[in-house]
């Protein structure tokens, strides 16, 4: 075990498009994770009063937080897809290699171009 | 004598997750309709949105989902990347701490009558 070869240089590492998706379901789901406290914290906020209201509305308009919240709805969308499928994977549909690769590139270039999608909406 | 951290519990952890992810992938996009429809620009607006009980209630139950669904996926993350057993149980005490006080926060804010504050 302590002489086997460990090739660890992230930028050369080759992944195939499923293994890409793979990882990024489980990226995007930690995001996920770390924002639901924030999001349970804004709507605490928000449904405080008047000026609590205005005070997330104004944050929610700042640059960064929509920059935030254009990430999120990347996890999110990525998320969501990347779950369908494997949701269809366990009851062996798709489950070809062949088609594997194919809903994998689907995954990847739906949810890019949702997140395209807001940044336009959010950015425009 | 079962093993205190592992073995056997993957069926069920497996089926959690998946039955979530269905409750998730229901409700959610549901409420973002709702949300969308109604786009509330003021306070009365974004107040009433969350007026109707079934709203609340769908909300809840998606806010517990998650819970779940983010216990298992965290736990998996952990399982896979963390190899030192303290580490990884005061990791897990992290996420069980932040999702049972995000759900239960979630259910005050939306079912709390918060006798306290009333004048």
């Amino acid at each position: 075990m302590a002489g086997r070869p460990v090739f660890l240089n992230l930028l050369r590492i080759r992944l195939p498009v499923t293994g890409w998706v793979s990882i990024l379901h489980r990226l995007s789901g930690a995001l996920l994770f770390l924002a639901f406290p924030l999001g349970v914290w804004a709507l605490s906020v928000s449904l405080s009063g008047e000026a609590g209201f205005r005070l997330m509305a104004d944050r929610a308009a700042h640059p960064l937080a929509r920059l935030v919240l254009v990430l999120l709805l990347w996890a999110f969308a990525h998320h969501f897809l990347a779950g369908l499928r494997h949701l269809a994977l366990d009851v062996h549909w798709g489950v070809g290699l062949r088609r594997a690769r194919q809903s994998s590139v689907a995954v990847l270039l739906a949810s890019g171009l949702l997140a395209l999608l807001a940044a336009w909406r959010l950015f425009a | 004598m079962k093993s205190s951290t592992g073995s056997h519990t993957g069926t069920g952890t497996w089926l959690v997750q998946r039955a979530s992810a269905l409750v998730l992938a229901l409700a959610l996009p549901a409420l973002a309709i709702t949300l969308v429809v109604a786009t509330p620009t003021d306070y009365a607006g974004w107040q009433a949105l969350f007026a109707p009980l079934w709203l609340r209630v769908l909300l809840l139950l998606a806010g517990a989902a998650l819970g779940l669904h983010a216990w298992v996926g965290m736990r998996d993350i952990f399982m896979d990347y963390v190899h030192s057993t303290a580490l990884r149980l005061a990791l897990y005490l992290a996420v069980i701490v932040t999702l049972v006080g995000s759900v239960v926060w979630l259910a005050a804010i939306l079912f709390g009558a918060a006798p306290w504050s009333v004048a």
